[in-house]
Protein backbone atom coordinates (compact mmCIF):
# COMPACT_ATOMS: atom_id res chain seq x y z
CA UNK A 1 0.00 0.00 0.00
CA UNK A 2 2.80 2.54 0.85
CA UNK A 3 4.80 1.49 -1.36
CA UNK A 4 2.52 1.61 -4.35
CA UNK A 5 1.56 5.34 -3.12
CA UNK A 6 4.87 6.24 -2.51
CA UNK A 7 5.78 4.83 -6.34
CA UNK A 8 2.85 6.70 -7.37
CA UNK A 9 4.63 10.11 -6.14
CA UNK A 10 7.82 9.03 -8.00
CA UNK A 11 6.03 7.90 -11.01
CA UNK A 12 7.19 11.40 -12.93
CA UNK A 13 10.76 11.26 -11.88
CA UNK A 14 10.96 7.92 -13.80
CA UNK A 15 11.46 9.73 -17.55
CA UNK A 16 14.07 12.16 -16.03
CA UNK A 17 16.39 9.27 -14.19
CA UNK A 18 15.70 7.14 -17.85
CA UNK A 19 16.88 9.39 -19.51
CA UNK A 20 19.95 10.56 -17.32
CA UNK A 21 20.87 6.40 -17.33
CA UNK A 22 20.55 6.25 -20.83
CA UNK A 23 22.78 9.53 -21.34
CA UNK A 24 25.53 8.40 -18.21
CA UNK A 25 25.52 5.19 -19.65
CA UNK A 26 26.02 6.27 -23.76
CA UNK A 27 29.11 8.22 -22.21
CA UNK A 28 30.43 5.37 -20.42
CA UNK A 29 30.44 3.00 -23.62
CA UNK A 30 31.82 6.40 -25.67
CA UNK A 31 29.18 5.94 -28.24
CA UNK A 32 29.68 9.87 -28.80
CA UNK A 33 32.54 11.89 -28.71
CA UNK A 34 32.97 12.43 -25.30
CA UNK A 35 34.05 16.20 -26.29
CA UNK A 36 30.32 16.55 -28.08
CA UNK A 37 28.44 14.36 -25.32
CA UNK A 38 29.82 14.81 -21.84
CA UNK A 39 28.76 12.89 -18.82
CA UNK A 40 25.58 14.40 -17.35
CA UNK A 41 27.98 15.13 -13.95
CA UNK A 42 29.77 17.20 -15.46
CA UNK A 43 26.63 19.07 -17.11
CA UNK A 44 25.08 19.26 -14.05
CA UNK A 45 28.29 20.54 -12.07
CA UNK A 46 28.98 23.17 -14.76
CA UNK A 47 25.38 24.03 -14.27
CA UNK A 48 25.57 24.56 -10.51
CA UNK A 49 28.97 25.97 -11.16
CA UNK A 50 27.73 28.43 -13.67
CA UNK A 51 24.56 29.33 -11.29
CA UNK A 52 26.41 29.58 -7.73
CA UNK A 53 28.80 32.49 -8.31
CA UNK A 54 29.57 31.69 -12.25
CA UNK A 55 28.38 33.83 -15.22
CA UNK A 56 25.44 31.85 -16.02
CA UNK A 57 23.21 33.26 -13.32
CA UNK A 58 23.60 36.75 -14.55
CA UNK A 59 22.52 35.67 -17.78
CA UNK A 60 19.93 33.54 -16.56
CA UNK A 61 18.38 37.03 -15.14
CA UNK A 62 19.33 38.94 -18.14
CA UNK A 63 16.90 36.58 -20.66
CA UNK A 64 14.33 36.59 -17.65
CA UNK A 65 14.34 40.16 -17.81
CA UNK A 66 13.72 40.64 -21.55
CA UNK A 67 11.60 38.08 -21.78
CA UNK A 68 9.20 39.41 -18.90
CA UNK A 69 9.75 42.52 -20.14
CA UNK A 70 8.88 41.80 -23.71
CA UNK A 71 5.74 39.97 -22.93
CA UNK A 72 3.88 42.66 -20.19
CA UNK A 73 4.51 45.61 -22.99
CA UNK A 74 2.55 42.66 -25.80
CA UNK A 75 0.08 42.05 -22.62
CA UNK A 76 -0.82 46.24 -22.24
CA UNK A 77 -0.91 46.23 -25.63
CA UNK A 78 -3.04 43.17 -26.77
CA UNK A 79 -5.69 42.78 -24.09
CA UNK A 80 -7.09 46.17 -24.38
CA UNK A 81 -6.83 45.93 -28.12
CA UNK A 82 -8.26 42.70 -28.21
CA UNK A 83 -11.18 42.79 -25.87
CA UNK A 84 -11.90 45.93 -27.97
CA UNK A 85 -11.30 44.57 -31.60
CA UNK A 86 -13.39 41.11 -30.09
CA UNK A 87 -16.27 43.65 -29.14
CA UNK A 88 -16.74 44.56 -32.61
CA UNK A 89 -16.66 41.73 -34.57
CA UNK A 90 -17.10 43.54 -37.86
CA UNK A 91 -14.48 45.87 -37.39
CA UNK A 92 -12.29 42.13 -36.43
CA UNK A 93 -13.14 41.22 -39.26
CA UNK A 94 -11.62 43.88 -41.42
CA UNK A 95 -8.42 43.69 -39.74
CA UNK A 96 -8.46 39.51 -39.14
CA UNK A 97 -6.40 38.92 -42.46
CA UNK A 98 -3.84 41.08 -41.39
CA UNK A 99 -3.03 39.82 -37.78
CA UNK A 100 -3.46 36.27 -39.08
CA UNK A 101 -0.87 36.89 -41.63
CA UNK A 102 1.56 38.19 -39.16
CA UNK A 103 0.52 35.75 -36.67
CA UNK A 104 2.02 33.45 -39.14
CA UNK A 105 5.13 35.24 -40.04
CA UNK A 106 8.13 33.67 -38.20
CA UNK A 107 9.12 36.34 -35.94
CA UNK A 108 12.35 35.98 -37.18
CA UNK A 109 11.97 37.15 -40.21
CA UNK A 110 11.14 40.33 -38.96
CA UNK A 111 14.52 40.78 -37.07
CA UNK A 112 15.90 42.80 -40.12
CA UNK A 113 13.69 45.68 -40.15
CA UNK A 114 13.34 45.95 -36.68
CA UNK A 115 17.44 46.34 -36.40
CA UNK A 116 17.17 48.99 -39.33
CA UNK A 117 14.38 50.65 -37.10
CA UNK A 118 15.50 50.23 -33.52
CA UNK A 119 19.48 49.54 -33.74
CA UNK A 120 21.52 46.79 -32.32
CA UNK A 121 20.32 46.14 -28.67
CA UNK A 122 18.21 45.39 -25.79
CA UNK A 123 15.58 47.44 -27.64
CA UNK A 124 14.95 45.53 -30.91
CA UNK A 125 14.93 41.87 -29.54
CA UNK A 126 12.30 43.36 -27.05
CA UNK A 127 10.59 44.76 -29.93
CA UNK A 128 10.50 41.88 -31.98
CA UNK A 129 9.43 39.48 -28.82
CA UNK A 130 6.56 42.10 -28.34
CA UNK A 131 5.61 42.15 -31.78
CA UNK A 132 5.28 38.37 -32.13
CA UNK A 133 3.31 38.15 -28.83
CA UNK A 134 0.91 41.05 -29.22
CA UNK A 135 -0.80 39.01 -32.56
CA UNK A 136 -0.95 35.70 -30.49
CA UNK A 137 -2.02 36.86 -27.73
CA UNK A 138 -4.47 39.76 -29.24
CA UNK A 139 -6.07 36.95 -31.55
CA UNK A 140 -6.93 34.64 -28.16
CA UNK A 141 -8.54 37.46 -26.43
CA UNK A 142 -10.44 38.98 -29.24
CA UNK A 143 -11.72 35.38 -29.79
CA UNK A 144 -12.60 34.68 -26.62
CA UNK A 145 -14.67 37.87 -26.51
CA UNK A 146 -16.58 36.98 -29.63
CA UNK A 147 -17.66 33.96 -28.06
CA UNK A 148 -18.70 35.31 -25.24
CA UNK A 149 -22.14 33.58 -23.68
CA UNK A 150 -24.81 35.68 -25.46
CA UNK A 151 -26.95 35.20 -22.48
CA UNK A 152 -24.93 37.63 -19.89
CA UNK A 153 -24.08 40.25 -22.31
CA UNK A 154 -27.75 40.46 -22.51
CA UNK A 155 -28.31 40.12 -18.91
CA UNK A 156 -25.94 43.15 -18.15
CA UNK A 157 -27.48 44.91 -20.91
CA UNK A 158 -30.87 44.37 -19.54
CA UNK A 159 -29.41 45.75 -16.17
CA UNK A 160 -28.66 48.63 -17.25
CA UNK A 161 -24.97 47.98 -18.48
CA UNK A 162 -23.61 50.89 -21.19
CA UNK A 163 -21.10 49.55 -24.08
CA UNK A 164 -17.84 50.36 -21.94
CA UNK A 165 -19.57 48.66 -18.62
CA UNK A 166 -19.89 45.39 -20.84
CA UNK A 167 -16.72 45.54 -22.00
CA UNK A 168 -14.75 46.02 -18.60
CA UNK A 169 -17.99 43.90 -16.50
CA UNK A 170 -18.51 40.61 -19.22
CA UNK A 171 -16.45 40.64 -22.40
CA UNK A 172 -13.23 41.31 -20.65
CA UNK A 173 -14.16 38.50 -17.56
CA UNK A 174 -15.89 36.24 -20.27
CA UNK A 175 -12.65 36.05 -22.46
CA UNK A 176 -10.21 35.35 -19.57
CA UNK A 177 -9.70 31.38 -19.28
CA UNK A 178 -9.02 32.49 -23.16
CA UNK A 179 -6.38 34.85 -22.80
CA UNK A 180 -4.84 32.86 -20.26
CA UNK A 181 -3.98 30.48 -23.09
CA UNK A 182 -2.90 33.60 -25.08
CA UNK A 183 -0.51 34.62 -22.43
CA UNK A 184 0.85 31.37 -21.78
CA UNK A 185 1.71 30.60 -25.66
CA UNK A 186 2.80 34.55 -25.89
CA UNK A 187 5.09 33.87 -23.07
CA UNK A 188 6.96 30.61 -24.67
CA UNK A 189 7.05 32.58 -27.89
CA UNK A 190 8.87 35.79 -26.11
CA UNK A 191 11.20 33.61 -24.47
CA UNK A 192 12.03 31.64 -28.16
CA UNK A 193 12.30 34.63 -29.73
CA UNK A 194 14.43 36.70 -26.90
CA UNK A 195 17.32 33.36 -26.49
CA UNK A 196 17.37 33.44 -30.57
CA UNK A 197 17.72 37.26 -30.58
CA UNK A 198 20.64 37.11 -28.17
CA UNK A 199 22.72 34.83 -30.23
CA UNK A 200 23.08 36.57 -33.14
CA UNK A 201 21.98 40.48 -32.53
CA UNK A 202 24.82 41.50 -30.87
CA UNK A 203 24.65 40.21 -27.28
CA UNK A 204 27.11 40.47 -24.33
CA UNK A 205 24.68 38.54 -22.34
CA UNK A 206 22.04 36.33 -21.71
CA UNK A 207 21.46 32.55 -22.19
CA UNK A 208 21.09 32.60 -25.72
CA UNK A 209 24.26 34.47 -25.71
CA UNK A 210 25.57 32.06 -23.35
CA UNK A 211 25.11 29.16 -25.95
CA UNK A 212 26.16 30.33 -28.40
CA UNK A 213 29.91 31.32 -26.85
CA UNK A 214 30.15 28.00 -25.39
CA UNK A 215 29.35 26.43 -29.03
CA UNK A 216 32.49 28.47 -30.20
CA UNK A 217 34.83 27.63 -27.02
CA UNK A 218 33.81 24.07 -27.72
CA UNK A 219 33.07 24.14 -24.14
CA UNK A 220 29.95 21.74 -24.31
CA UNK A 221 29.27 21.15 -20.25
CA UNK A 222 28.56 25.03 -20.46
CA UNK A 223 26.30 24.54 -23.38
CA UNK A 224 24.86 22.01 -21.97
CA UNK A 225 23.97 23.43 -18.95
CA UNK A 226 22.67 26.43 -20.34
CA UNK A 227 20.25 24.35 -22.68
CA UNK A 228 19.12 22.94 -19.18
CA UNK A 229 18.89 26.78 -17.87
CA UNK A 230 16.74 27.75 -20.92
CA UNK A 231 14.47 24.58 -20.38
CA UNK A 232 14.23 24.96 -16.70
CA UNK A 233 12.72 28.66 -17.35
CA UNK A 234 10.70 27.92 -19.70
CA UNK A 235 9.17 24.90 -17.75
CA UNK A 236 8.68 27.56 -14.60
CA UNK A 237 7.13 30.59 -16.48
CA UNK A 238 4.38 27.94 -17.79
CA UNK A 239 4.11 26.32 -14.44
CA UNK A 240 3.37 30.04 -13.03
CA UNK A 241 0.76 30.70 -15.43
CA UNK A 242 -1.26 27.54 -15.33
CA UNK A 243 -1.13 28.23 -11.16
CA UNK A 244 -1.99 31.94 -11.21
CA UNK A 245 -4.28 30.60 -13.98
CA UNK A 246 -5.91 27.95 -11.50
CA UNK A 247 -6.59 30.69 -8.64
CA UNK A 248 -7.68 33.33 -11.36
CA UNK A 249 -10.27 32.11 -13.50
CA UNK A 250 -11.42 29.46 -10.95
CA UNK A 251 -14.58 29.42 -12.88
CA UNK A 252 -13.10 28.00 -16.21
CA UNK A 253 -14.82 24.94 -17.44
CA UNK A 254 -17.96 25.57 -14.78
CA UNK B 1 -48.13 64.44 -16.82
CA UNK B 2 -45.73 64.78 -19.45
CA UNK B 3 -45.51 61.06 -19.53
CA UNK B 4 -49.34 60.45 -20.46
CA UNK B 5 -49.38 63.27 -23.33
CA UNK B 6 -46.15 61.54 -24.58
CA UNK B 7 -47.75 58.18 -24.28
CA UNK B 8 -51.16 59.51 -26.43
CA UNK B 9 -48.64 60.91 -28.86
CA UNK B 10 -47.38 57.71 -29.68
CA UNK B 11 -49.96 55.37 -29.88
CA UNK B 12 -51.53 56.41 -32.95
CA UNK B 13 -51.74 53.51 -34.88
CA UNK B 14 -54.56 52.13 -36.69
CA UNK B 15 -55.89 48.56 -37.04
CA UNK B 16 -58.16 46.47 -35.29
CA UNK B 17 -56.63 43.74 -33.68
CA UNK B 18 -58.46 43.00 -29.96
CA UNK B 19 -56.75 44.55 -27.37
CA UNK B 20 -57.23 42.88 -24.21
CA UNK B 21 -59.18 43.22 -22.09
CA UNK B 22 -61.78 43.77 -24.89
CA UNK B 23 -61.75 46.96 -26.37
CA UNK B 24 -64.10 48.74 -28.26
CA UNK B 25 -64.01 48.03 -31.75
CA UNK B 26 -62.89 51.49 -33.51
CA UNK B 27 -64.08 50.20 -37.07
CA UNK B 28 -63.04 52.75 -39.99
CA UNK B 29 -60.23 53.94 -37.58
CA UNK B 30 -57.78 56.92 -39.23
CA UNK B 31 -55.49 57.94 -36.87
CA UNK B 32 -57.70 57.26 -34.11
CA UNK B 33 -55.96 57.29 -30.70
CA UNK B 34 -56.38 53.97 -28.96
CA UNK B 35 -56.36 54.20 -25.83
CA UNK B 36 -55.63 51.42 -22.97
CA UNK B 37 -58.15 50.45 -20.29
CA UNK B 38 -57.18 51.93 -16.86
CA UNK B 39 -54.57 49.79 -15.02
CA UNK B 40 -52.75 48.92 -18.32
CA UNK B 41 -48.96 49.06 -17.26
CA UNK B 42 -47.51 47.90 -20.73
CA UNK B 43 -49.13 48.67 -24.59
CA UNK B 44 -48.04 47.78 -27.34
CA UNK B 45 -49.27 48.51 -30.52
CA UNK B 46 -49.06 47.66 -34.03
CA UNK B 47 -46.23 45.27 -33.56
CA UNK B 48 -44.47 43.42 -36.26
CA UNK B 49 -41.52 40.99 -36.25
CA UNK B 50 -40.53 38.95 -39.39
CA UNK B 51 -38.49 35.66 -38.56
CA UNK B 52 -36.59 34.19 -41.65
CA UNK B 53 -39.07 35.64 -43.95
CA UNK B 54 -42.73 34.72 -42.75
CA UNK B 55 -44.63 37.05 -40.57
CA UNK B 56 -44.35 36.02 -36.69
CA UNK B 57 -45.73 38.99 -35.04
CA UNK B 58 -48.36 41.18 -37.44
CA UNK B 59 -50.03 44.61 -36.47
CA UNK B 60 -49.56 42.75 -32.69
CA UNK B 61 -51.84 44.97 -30.18
CA UNK B 62 -51.44 43.94 -26.36
CA UNK B 63 -52.29 45.62 -23.07
CA UNK B 64 -50.83 44.13 -19.65
CA UNK B 65 -52.33 45.45 -16.25
CA UNK B 66 -50.15 46.51 -13.46
CA UNK B 67 -49.09 44.90 -10.90
CA UNK B 68 -50.24 41.23 -11.87
CA UNK B 69 -48.36 38.80 -12.91
CA UNK B 70 -49.26 37.35 -16.65
CA UNK B 71 -48.16 34.25 -17.80
CA UNK B 72 -47.53 33.85 -21.32
CA UNK B 73 -48.69 30.01 -22.89
CA UNK B 74 -48.97 28.77 -26.46
CA UNK B 75 -48.43 26.24 -28.83
CA UNK B 76 -44.27 25.61 -30.16
CA UNK B 77 -43.06 28.32 -32.10
CA UNK B 78 -45.73 31.01 -31.93
CA UNK B 79 -43.15 33.02 -30.76
CA UNK B 80 -43.82 33.16 -26.23
CA UNK B 81 -39.91 33.68 -25.69
CA UNK B 82 -40.42 36.23 -28.70
CA UNK B 83 -42.32 38.64 -27.66
CA UNK B 84 -41.30 39.00 -23.65
CA UNK B 85 -37.89 39.65 -25.50
CA UNK B 86 -39.18 42.43 -27.90
CA UNK B 87 -41.07 44.14 -25.19
CA UNK B 88 -38.05 43.74 -22.55
CA UNK B 89 -35.65 45.03 -25.60
CA UNK B 90 -33.57 42.43 -25.79
CA UNK B 91 -34.54 41.82 -29.65
CA UNK B 92 -35.30 44.53 -32.07
CA UNK B 93 -39.00 45.05 -33.42
CA UNK B 94 -39.52 45.61 -37.18
CA UNK B 95 -42.40 47.90 -36.72
CA UNK B 96 -44.12 49.03 -33.54
CA UNK B 97 -44.73 51.21 -30.39
CA UNK B 98 -44.07 49.01 -26.54
CA UNK B 99 -44.61 51.21 -24.17
CA UNK B 100 -44.40 51.50 -20.33
CA UNK B 101 -46.94 53.78 -18.99
CA UNK B 102 -46.24 55.96 -21.72
CA UNK B 103 -42.02 55.61 -21.60
CA UNK B 104 -40.05 53.84 -23.45
CA UNK B 105 -37.66 50.58 -22.57
CA UNK B 106 -34.94 52.70 -21.96
CA UNK B 107 -36.63 55.13 -19.30
CA UNK B 108 -38.22 51.91 -17.96
CA UNK B 109 -35.90 50.13 -15.34
CA UNK B 110 -36.75 46.68 -15.61
CA UNK B 111 -35.40 42.84 -14.66
CA UNK B 112 -35.09 40.10 -16.50
CA UNK B 113 -34.73 36.16 -15.30
CA UNK B 114 -33.42 34.12 -18.12
CA UNK B 115 -34.10 30.06 -18.39
CA UNK B 116 -30.09 29.31 -18.32
CA UNK B 117 -29.22 30.97 -15.42
CA UNK B 118 -25.15 28.84 -15.62
CA UNK B 119 -25.01 31.63 -18.43
CA UNK B 120 -26.81 34.78 -16.73
CA UNK B 121 -24.88 34.87 -13.86
CA UNK B 122 -21.36 36.25 -13.60
CA UNK B 123 -19.37 32.74 -12.64
CA UNK B 124 -16.29 35.48 -11.73
CA UNK B 125 -18.52 37.05 -8.79
CA UNK B 126 -19.82 35.76 -5.60
CA UNK B 127 -23.61 35.05 -5.40
CA UNK B 128 -23.61 38.35 -3.41
CA UNK B 129 -21.80 40.18 -5.93
CA UNK B 130 -24.04 39.13 -8.77
CA UNK B 131 -26.62 40.58 -6.55
CA UNK B 132 -24.26 43.58 -5.82
CA UNK B 133 -24.22 44.34 -9.60
CA UNK B 134 -27.11 46.20 -11.27
CA UNK B 135 -27.24 48.35 -7.80
CA UNK B 136 -23.46 48.93 -9.16
CA UNK B 137 -24.51 50.16 -12.26
CA UNK B 138 -26.83 52.28 -10.96
CA UNK B 139 -24.14 53.82 -9.33
CA UNK B 140 -25.22 53.61 -5.45
CA UNK B 141 -22.27 53.30 -3.37
CA UNK B 142 -21.21 50.23 -1.14
CA UNK B 143 -23.04 51.17 2.42
CA UNK B 144 -26.72 52.04 0.30
CA UNK B 145 -26.10 48.48 -1.92
CA UNK B 146 -25.45 46.49 1.02
CA UNK B 147 -28.76 48.11 2.71
CA UNK B 148 -30.86 47.29 -0.15
CA UNK B 149 -29.41 43.94 -0.62
CA UNK B 150 -30.03 43.29 3.17
CA UNK B 151 -33.58 44.31 3.16
CA UNK B 152 -34.51 42.09 -0.06
CA UNK B 153 -32.47 39.12 1.68
CA UNK B 154 -34.19 39.43 5.15
CA UNK B 155 -37.70 39.57 3.35
CA UNK B 156 -37.04 35.96 1.31
CA UNK B 157 -34.86 34.35 4.28
CA UNK B 158 -33.32 31.88 1.72
CA UNK B 159 -30.56 29.39 2.82
CA UNK B 160 -28.12 30.27 0.57
CA UNK B 161 -24.24 30.69 1.57
CA UNK B 162 -24.17 34.32 -0.75
CA UNK B 163 -20.59 34.18 -0.55
CA UNK B 164 -20.16 31.58 -2.67
CA UNK B 165 -19.25 31.36 -6.32
CA UNK B 166 -22.53 30.15 -8.66
CA UNK B 167 -20.88 27.39 -9.81
CA UNK B 168 -20.72 26.35 -6.50
CA UNK B 169 -24.41 26.24 -6.17
CA UNK B 170 -27.39 23.58 -6.79
CA UNK B 171 -29.35 25.01 -9.90
CA UNK B 172 -32.20 26.17 -7.71
CA UNK B 173 -30.20 28.17 -5.64
CA UNK B 174 -28.28 29.88 -8.76
CA UNK B 175 -31.80 30.52 -10.09
CA UNK B 176 -32.84 32.28 -7.11
CA UNK B 177 -29.92 34.35 -7.02
CA UNK B 178 -30.77 35.29 -10.37
CA UNK B 179 -34.46 36.38 -9.60
CA UNK B 180 -32.63 38.09 -6.23
CA UNK B 181 -30.20 39.81 -9.31
CA UNK B 182 -33.50 41.30 -11.00
CA UNK B 183 -35.36 41.84 -7.52
CA UNK B 184 -32.46 44.34 -6.10
CA UNK B 185 -32.90 47.16 -8.17
CA UNK B 186 -36.67 47.32 -7.65
CA UNK B 187 -37.89 46.45 -11.37
CA UNK B 188 -41.27 48.65 -12.54
CA UNK B 189 -41.44 45.02 -14.50
CA UNK B 190 -39.58 41.49 -14.08
CA UNK B 191 -39.75 39.34 -17.22
CA UNK B 192 -38.88 35.72 -16.81
CA UNK B 193 -38.25 33.60 -19.92
CA UNK B 194 -38.94 29.99 -18.43
CA UNK B 195 -37.13 30.54 -15.77
CA UNK B 196 -37.76 27.08 -13.84
CA UNK B 197 -37.62 24.96 -16.64
CA UNK B 198 -34.12 23.50 -16.26
CA UNK B 199 -35.11 22.14 -12.96
CA UNK B 200 -35.87 19.12 -11.02
CA UNK B 201 -39.79 18.67 -10.27
CA UNK B 202 -39.08 19.10 -6.55
CA UNK B 203 -37.27 22.73 -7.40
CA UNK B 204 -39.70 23.71 -9.67
CA UNK B 205 -42.08 23.91 -6.84
CA UNK B 206 -39.93 25.39 -4.16
CA UNK B 207 -39.50 27.75 -6.79
CA UNK B 208 -43.31 28.22 -7.67
CA UNK B 209 -43.59 29.51 -3.64
CA UNK B 210 -40.65 31.69 -4.13
CA UNK B 211 -42.16 32.93 -7.37
CA UNK B 212 -45.25 33.80 -5.60
CA UNK B 213 -43.58 35.12 -2.33
CA UNK B 214 -41.53 37.83 -4.42
CA UNK B 215 -44.77 38.19 -6.45
CA UNK B 216 -46.37 39.04 -3.16
CA UNK B 217 -43.65 41.37 -1.80
CA UNK B 218 -43.19 43.25 -4.23
CA UNK B 219 -46.34 43.65 -6.10
CA UNK B 220 -43.85 43.71 -9.38
CA UNK B 221 -45.70 43.57 -13.01
CA UNK B 222 -44.48 40.39 -13.90
CA UNK B 223 -44.13 38.51 -17.77
CA UNK B 224 -43.26 35.29 -17.50
CA UNK B 225 -43.33 32.48 -20.06
CA UNK B 226 -43.74 29.11 -19.65
CA UNK B 227 -44.02 25.95 -21.22
CA UNK B 228 -46.09 24.18 -18.85
CA UNK B 229 -50.05 25.08 -18.38
CA UNK B 230 -50.39 24.39 -14.51
CA UNK B 231 -47.31 26.74 -14.05
CA UNK B 232 -48.71 29.12 -16.31
CA UNK B 233 -52.23 29.10 -14.58
CA UNK B 234 -50.80 28.48 -10.99
CA UNK B 235 -48.72 31.79 -10.82
CA UNK B 236 -50.30 33.74 -12.99
CA UNK B 237 -53.44 36.63 -12.73
CA UNK B 238 -53.91 36.10 -16.13
CA UNK B 239 -52.67 33.92 -18.79
CA UNK B 240 -52.22 35.24 -22.06
CA UNK B 241 -53.00 32.54 -24.66
CA UNK B 242 -50.99 33.06 -27.88
CA UNK B 243 -52.22 31.44 -31.23
CA UNK B 244 -49.95 29.48 -33.92
CA UNK B 245 -48.02 32.31 -36.11
CA UNK B 246 -48.71 34.71 -37.88
CA UNK B 247 -49.46 34.84 -33.72
CA UNK B 248 -52.63 36.86 -32.58
CA UNK B 249 -54.22 36.82 -28.67
CA UNK B 250 -56.14 33.52 -28.81
CA UNK B 251 -57.28 34.53 -24.84
CA UNK B 252 -56.75 36.70 -22.01
CA UNK B 253 -58.00 34.33 -19.02
CA UNK B 254 -58.61 35.98 -15.60
CA UNK B 255 -57.21 33.37 -12.92
CA UNK B 256 -59.11 35.31 -9.80
CA UNK B 257 -57.79 32.42 -6.98
CA UNK B 258 -56.86 34.05 -3.65
CA UNK B 259 -52.81 34.12 -2.62
CA UNK B 260 -51.00 32.84 -1.38
CA UNK B 261 -51.62 29.23 -3.49
CA UNK B 262 -50.27 26.02 -2.42
CA UNK B 263 -50.88 22.71 -3.36
CA UNK B 264 -54.19 21.91 -2.50
CA UNK B 265 -54.95 25.38 -4.97
CA UNK B 266 -53.94 22.72 -7.92
CA UNK B 267 -56.90 20.30 -6.92
CA UNK B 268 -59.27 23.81 -6.62
CA UNK B 269 -62.31 23.17 -8.57
CA UNK B 270 -62.08 26.67 -9.62
CA UNK B 271 -58.12 26.34 -10.66
CA UNK B 272 -59.56 22.95 -12.95
CA UNK B 273 -61.84 24.77 -14.42
CA UNK B 274 -59.84 27.61 -15.76
CA UNK B 275 -56.72 25.37 -16.69
CA UNK B 276 -59.05 22.99 -18.92
CA UNK B 277 -60.72 25.91 -20.10
CA UNK B 278 -56.99 27.41 -21.21
CA UNK B 279 -55.92 23.45 -22.74
CA UNK B 280 -59.76 23.84 -24.50
CA UNK B 281 -58.09 27.00 -26.50
CA UNK B 282 -54.31 25.16 -26.63
CA UNK B 283 -55.79 22.21 -28.34
CA UNK B 284 -57.57 24.29 -30.32
CA UNK B 285 -54.86 26.65 -31.31
CA UNK B 286 -52.46 24.02 -31.69
CA UNK B 287 -54.54 21.97 -33.75
CA UNK B 288 -53.72 18.80 -31.60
Amino acid sequence: MDIAATLGRLRPMLGVGLLLLVWWVATALEVADPVLLPPPQKAFRALYDGLIGGPLLADFAQTIYRTVLSFLIASAIAIPLGVALGAADKLYRSVEFVIDFFRSTPASAVFPLFLVLFGVGDKTKIAVAAFGAVLVILFNVAYGVMNARKTRVLAAKVMGANRLQILKDVYFWESLPQTFIGMRNGISLCLVIIVVAEMFIGSTDGIGHRLIEAQMLFEMPTMYAAIFAAGALGYGMNWIFLTIEKTFVHWGGK
Amino acid sequence: MIGRTRAAMRLVTGGAAAAVPAPQPTGEAEKSYRWFPPGTHITVRGLSKQFQGSPLYQDFDLDLPRGKVVSVFGPNGCGKSTIINMIAGLIPVDKGDILFDGKTIDETRIGYVFQNYREALFPWLRAIDNIHYPLKLMGLGRRERQEKVEKLLSRFQVKIDFNRYPYELSGGQQQTVSILRSLVMEPEVLFLDEPFSALDYEMTLFMRDQMQKAFMETNTTMVIVSHDLEEAVYLADYVLLLTRRPTQIADFVEVPLPRPRSAETLSDPKFIEIKSHCLDIFRREARL
